[in-house]
């Protein structure tokens, strides 16, 4: 069944819309946030804010195994959570629905269970030149550990992989291919579908780094057909702290637990335990109850929204930013994918990375700077780091030419 | 030779004409850094590289005639500037003015809420290893008059 469900409305009211994030109202060093940092965290409506305090007001409970009505309201909200993960990234079951603090610690759960059982000495694992150091050093620690070999495919001048590289670098004894679906340095949007489709043909597992993907476009793990999905809430306008890893049951199955400890076990004695079922052999411990159950409100927001009318919108911004940031002599843009999602990369010439970004918070102008967690990407490209800007379904087209105007401001002192 | 009361005072009327316009301060502190005498190549090895600073800053300390002179240079223009404000302040004078000087200007100007707590702990790194280079200094002036 293909996701069809988040269409929205044919348009978006931008205007409206914002005035649901409280914290855009607010001003910065004089001047109107302009917040261009959603690729580290997007800003939070006040549905999901209410969530939050509405829990902890009225039926805050510890989930699972409670007989009483709060316990079994707080379960209800969360488990909710879990269908509406589910549905949003169209998986074939809920309990293929993992909660974990965030991207980073899905991946690392994977790593932890299936790569110390499934990947071992003359096996390989596959990642890209443009990987978060999330989707890079777990799989480096599985392979000092098994002493399986680390490939790393190679990012071009653009910024795109070379998928004649891709299926060189592939071979029988490729256990994983760990690859994102679109970068959050450069923007680009991998085409993941088809190098699924290789690996599996090679019998390789994928996992699929979906932190900048799913907030922007539609991600249907029945039709990419990966086998793990990792991404966080607060990336898509959900809670800190809340992160998804999907994988597929028969996977998951045969994985063993992450953590040992509570709600993970279905019976324990000194001699012996055995196990829950997925996903709960997954989820030891008490989870983060509150922010799961918030998490739901931010999967509304979005459906409400319309994730195709997200991603128009946010291609706009993303292509008058690009023409206008382009237009400046002195301004160099990093990562020139012919697919991107809404982040832009760029330096002033001469100017380091963090300078532009202090002259910009001057202007109450939020980007990020730096190396952006991709350390080898940014020394494959030779420089310091990027300017980053990153957009959201609230940004506007004011907002892009207050970031055109100022930079061209800079740029141009820079160059006196 | 000013006294390092006077020089601060001096940057924080200069800095008072800005009038707590923030793009015009910190345009105004990457221009002190580009006026900064630069730092001889020689010098910029990682040994003087400050330690604690998220920005690379790289620190050359002499003593001549029972004074200590900095040169110093970042690899980012608005740091460039600000340790351009600390070696204008405490270049030229004796290692005792130095240990005992209450760099009062850097709250006077309001630095701290300027560049934020991260860089903020960056500038103490670099007036502690500016102190230790005079401490280091009159320590071995001592010895020597001793020895
Ligand atoms: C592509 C990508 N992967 C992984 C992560 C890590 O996400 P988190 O810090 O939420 O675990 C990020 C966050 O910046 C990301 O952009």
């Amino acid at each position: 069944m293909p996701a069809t469900l988040h269409t929205g409305p044919a348009t978006l009211d931008v205007t409206a819309l914002r005035s649901r994030f409280p914290v855009l109202q607010r001003e910065v060093n004089g001047y109107p946030l302009t917040y261009l940092d959603n690729a580290a965290t997007t800003q939070k409506p006040q549905q999901v804010i209410d969530a939050l305090s509405h829990y902890y007001s009225h039926y805050n409970a510890n989930i699972h195994r409670g007989v009483h009505t709060l316990a079994q309201e707080a379960t209800e909200a969360f488990e909710a959570t879990r269908q509406a993960v589910q549905e949003l990234i169209n998986a074939p079951e809920k309990e293929e629905i993992i909660f974990t603090k965030g991207t980073s610690e899905s991946i690392n759960l994977v790593a932890a269970t299936f790569g110390r059982t499934f990947v071992g000495k003359g096996q390989n694992i596959i990642i890209s030149g443009m990987e978060h150091h999330s989707n890079i050093v777990p799989w480096q620690m599985l392979c000092e550990e098994t002493g399986a070999e680390l490939r790393v495919l190679p990012v071009q001048d653009n910024g795109e992989l070379d998928l004649a590289d891709y299926e060189r670098l592939l071979d029988e004894n490729t256990a994983l291919v760990a690859i994102c679906m679109a970068s959050n340095t450069l923007g680009t949007v991998n085409p993941v579908k088809e190098m699924t489709a290789t690996a599996h043909k090679q019998g390789a597992r994928v996992l699929l780094d979906a932190a900048q993907a799913l907030p922007h476009s539609l991600v249907d793990v029945q039709e990419l057909d990966c086998d793990f999905l990792a991404a966080s809430a607060h990336k898509m306008y959900g809670p800190t702290g809340v992160g998804i890893l999907y994988g597929k049951r028969e996977v998951l199955e045969a994985m063993p637990p992450y953590q040992g400890g509570g709600e993970m076990i279905s019976e324990v004695t000194f001699a012996k335990t055995t196990y829950n079922d997925i996903p709960f052999k997954f989820e030891a411990g008490t989870p983060n109850i509150a922010d799961v159950i918030a998490f739901r409100e931010a999967i509304a927001f979005v459906k409400e929204l319309g994730l195709e009318n997200i991603a128009r919108h946010e291609a706009a911004l993303l292509k008058q930013a690009t023409e206008g940031l382009q237009a400046n002599e002195g301004v160099t843009l990093v990562g020139t994918a012919a697919h991107k999602v809404g982040v832009l990369s760029f330096n002033i010439d001469g100017l380091h990375p963090f300078d532009t970004g202090m002259m910009l918070d001057a202007l109450g102008i939020a980007v990020r700077t730096g190396h952006h967690c991709t350390m080898p990407l940014v020394a494959r490209y030779g420089i310091e780091g990027t300017v980053r800007a990153s957009f959201a379904v609230y940004n506007t087209s004011e907002e892009v030419d207050r970031l055109i105007q100022a930079v061209s401001r800079i740029a141009q002192r820079k160059r006196k | 030779m000013s006294s390092i009361k006077d020089i601060q005072n001096d940057i924080v009327e200069e800095f008072a004409l800005l009038a707590d316009d923030r793009e015009a301060t910190l345009f105004y502190l990457m221009e002190l850094g580009d006026k900064m005498a630069p730092l001889p190549e020689e010098y910029k090895k990682d040994e003087n590289l400050i330690k604690g600073c998220q920005s690379k800053v790289w620190l050359h300390a002499e003593m001549r005639d029972g004074k200590v002179y900095y040169q110093a240079d970042s690899n980012t223009d608005i740091t460039r500037g600000l340790i351009s404000l600390l070696v204008r302040v405490l270049s030229g004078h004796t290692p005792d003015e130095i240990l005992d000087a209450d760099l009062d200007f850097i709250q006077r100007i309001g630095m701290h809420q300027l560049i934020g707590s991260q860089r903020s702990n960056g500038l103490n790194a670099m007036i502690k290893q500016m102190k230790l280079y005079a401490l280091g200094f009159k320590t071995k002036e001592a010895s020597k008059e001793n020895g």
